[in-house]
């Protein structure tokens, strides 16, 4: 079994998929809508120069996220 | 080909940030176009107008650039609004212009997805093709357009590229609505809104035949204000969300997930990609300008540049305004200007008093800012259009997260250290409610060029010269900016955990793809911006300025002194009745009249003092007004402008609002008088306790 690893732990240029959000959370509605779903592949690009928020590439497009938003999103390596 | 007089085709132009919408409008509608705002949101309403192939009037309602019709801000909700009816004074869009950017399609169709369940024609205009050449993408056009079921017409609208089929698909006569994509809707929940939209018709919250999704849509759970929707029309939209959400748990994350399918399935019959990645331009850039070292070096030297040009730049035309219109030296020649002209052509007396003193003088004090207001417009749209304001509220997030700000209230505060109007009015683009209102409070707490002036008249009278080195006056300048700033941040971290505690609304941000800023599109919003500076404090100014002047006028003394009119005037007994304030921070009545004129426009204290002083000196007084300030004693023999006394004054003038035009600018950005009432209380409250608070432990200190 794979231990639940959220977004907020990947290293910087990792890539993963999405496995699930939290229902219920406006912030997190807002992520679904901006494309990142579950099953959605995206690549952790960068982390800000003071080390928060992070930047994600997914579908095409760059997308920042604060790391406590990030802290709530599952996700698998790969 | 014949005109015909029939009521205008109304085409609402919609779109995702950055996906060169407004460059479009532009094009299409080139100078016929008006800038307004929807009633009681800060919302600039754009409509154009253009005529279809046939010579048809066409109407275009260029809409804030928008994720979602799940609102989650201001500009989403008047986007909601609009297309679906319900804006007051605004018609409901016959049909839709939907544009995408083709270099980032799969994000962009997510709108065009909730788009054309609306059940108008859409057409989509697959903009910016450029960019998806440039990423090597390949775009079945064709197979998109028929998927979607509504024409697909690329465009490139920074060099006016497509616009001609753009605007033959727009003025075809036999387009429907769309009938592509399958229904996404969850089978239950389909029943659920059929059967709660037949209720909510019958109470007249939606129309007979709304959108589906519009019970939704109206009680989106990020938009926090529904505006214009009654306290019932809400529960009963509140008892439809709850009972589908018990009826199918989580049926709007599935929506989300269904539509994202829906169109990763089309992606990949339509988009054909690279077979290897390879890094854009965007991607080379971002690995500077957001680099460790080389990413706060590039926005150090960008924010150095830019303030150096407000400064710098705009100091030529502050100059001729002052000259053109109260007198000066414009271009190495003594001129009059409009007041001296005055003063030629009327005879002395009241009215010339009124048109010089009052009128002109008040104009002059307004359009003075007008160069700082318009360069800071121009760089605040030059970031934005290419991309890099996305970058620097990355950078700044988490600094001003701390005080429970977020990366994008960055530059409306940093505006303000030029001018807090264009600073507020930056404001627009904070999309949570809560962060733009913070930000709005504390941002004149920021010192403005305003402040300057004063500064310089205050710093030098702190220590006697000889103890006063150059770096010294240097240091304490400093040391009055740190405090504007340090206040700015108090303040927001205290408002963020009591007045305005709720809901956090966290940083999403998109970072969009570089491009070349569209340079007629930015001066245009920047004519209008200013325009709009102009008409709103402008008239509250002027009609202050006057009153100002009639305090000073009237009543006229008996004799014409000019010394006893001053003491005689409104002003002057104001000044008196106000002594007893000014004294706990070591004034007189001198100082509150400066006070009292300092409250419409900081500046302004120089100037009064100077009138109030060389007044009273009786004749021309040559002292500069500086040693006439030293000079000054209390009845006691001590002196008036003593160190405790300047530096309470210094820190009033660092945290006390004192200026009409931000006090005019936050009622209209706020929507009403509430904030701009509660601003002016907690920051000239804040001013006068600490002024008093140093005399008082100064003078007892010794």
């Amino acid at each position: 079994m794979l231990v639940p690893e959220t977004l907020s732990t990947l290293p910087t240029g990792a890539s993963g998929v999405v496995v699930a959000l939290p229902a219920g959370n406006a912030a997190l509605t807002r992520l679904r809508e901006m494309g990142l779903v579950p099953g959605t592949r995206f690549t952790l690009v960068r982390r800000a120069p003071l080390g928060d928020p992070i930047e994600i590439s997914l579908r095409g497009s760059l997308l920042s996220l604060r790391r406590s938003e990030a802290e709530l999103i599952e996700i698998t390596r790969g | 080909m014949a005109v015909l007089s029939e009521t205008p085709l109304v085409y609402a132009l919609v779109g995702n940030p950055n996906c060169g919408k407004s460059t479009l409008f532009n094009a299409l509608t080139g100078l016929r176009q008006k800038v307004g705002n929807y009633p009681g949101v800060t919302v600039e309403k754009k409509v154009g107008e253009c005529y279809s192939q046939h010579g048809r009037r066409m109407t275009l309602i260029d809409l804030p650039g928008s994720y979602s019709l799940n609102a989650r801000s201001p500009d989403e909700s008047v986007m909601r609004d609009v297309l679906l009816g319900r804006a007051p004074g605004t018609a409901r869009p016959d049909r839709i212009v939907c544009v995408v950017d083709a270099s980032n399609l799969e994000r962009h169709l997510y709108l065009v997805t909730q788009i054309i369940e609306l059940g108008v024609p859409v057409i989509v205009a697959l903009n910016m093709v450029d960019l998806a050449v440039g990423k090597q993408l390949r775009l079945d056009v064709h197979r998109l357009s028929e998927r979607l079921g509504v024409p697909v017409v690329p465009t490139q609208a920074s060099i006016k590229k497509g616009l001609i089929d753009l605007k033959v698909a727009m003025s075809r006569d036999d387009l429907t609505p769309p009938h592509g994509l399958p229904d996404l809707l969850p089978v239950p929940v389909r029943g659920g809104l059929l059967r709660s939209r037949e209720t909510l018709s019958q109470s007249g919250v939606v129309r007979e035949g709304a959108p589906l999704l519009e019970p939704l849509y109206l009680l989106s759970s990020h938009d926090p204000t529904h505006y214009g929707i009654s306290n019932e029309a809400r529960s009963e939209l509140q008892a439809v969300r709850e009972q589908l959400e018990r009826e199918v748990p989580g049926w709007e994350d599935r929506l989300v997930a269904a539509r994202y399918d829906a169109i990763g399935a089309l992606c990949e019959e339509v988009v054909r990609r690279p077979d290897a990645q390879q890094l854009s331009l965007t991607d080379r850039l971002d690995a500077i300008l957001l680099h460790r070292v080389w990413g706060w070096t590039a926005l150090l030297t960008v924010l150095t540049v830019i303030f150096t040009l407000i400064f710098k730049v705009a100091e030529a035309p502050m100059g001729w305004i002052e000259a053109v219109l109260s007198g000066g030296e414009l271009w190495g020649r003594e001129v009059g200007g409009l007041a001296g002209w005055v003063t030629g052509v009327m005879p002395d007396g009241d009215l010339r008093s009124l048109i010089i003193d009052g009128a002109i003088a008040g104009v002059a004090g307004v359009l003075v800012f007008l160069p700082q207001i318009l360069i800071l417009f121009f760089f605040i749209g030059l970031l934005e259009d290419t991309g890099y304001m996305a970058r620097l509220a990355f950078m700044m997030d988490r600094l001003m997260g701390r005080v429970g700000l977020n990366g994008k209230s960055f530059l409306p505060i940093l505006s303000s250290y030029a001018c807090a109007v264009p600073g507020v009015m930056a404001t627009r683009t904070i999309d949570s409610p809560k962060d733009r209102l913070i930000t709005i409070m504390v941002a004149p707490l920021a010192s403005c060029s305003a402040r300057l002036p004063v500064y310089a008249l205050l710093i030098p009278l702190l220590f006697p010269p000889a103890l006063m080195p150059a770096w010294g006056k240097a240091l304490i300048l400093l040391g009055l900016y740190a405090m504007g700033t340090l206040g700015a941040f108090f303040f927001a971290w205290l408002f963020n955990r009591t007045v305005m505690k709720g809901v956090s609304t966290p940083l999403i941000l998109e970072l969009p793809t570089y491009k070349a800023p569209a340079l007629a599109g930015i001066m245009r919003q920047m004519a209008d911006r200013a325009w709009m500076f102009v008409r709103r404090a402008g008239t509250v100014i002027l009609g202050l300025s006057i009153v100002l002047w009639a305090a000073l006028t009237y009543p006229k003394s008996s004799d014409g002194d000019p010394s006893r009119q001053v003491e005689n005037s409104f002003a002057g007994r104001l000044g008196r009745v106000m002594e007893p304030l000014v004294r706990p921070m070591g004034g007189d009545w001198r100082v509150a009249i400066g006070l009292i004129g300092a409250q419409g426009a900081r500046e302004v204290f120089n100037s009064q003092l100077g009138v109030i002083y060389a007044v009273e000196a009786e004749a021309e007084d040559e002292t500069p007004l500086r040693d006439r300030l030293r000079a000054e004693k209390h009845p006691d023999g001590r002196p008036v402008y003593s160190l405790p006394f300047c530096l309470g004054l210094l820190v009033y003038f660092v945290f006390a609002m004192q200026c009409l035009s931000t006090v005019a600018i936050v009622r209209r950005e706020t929507g009403g008088w509430k904030w701009p009432l509660v601003q002016f209380a907690y920051m000239t409250g804040t001013g006068y306790l600490l002024a008093v608070l140093i005399y008082q432990l100064g003078t007892r200190l010794g």
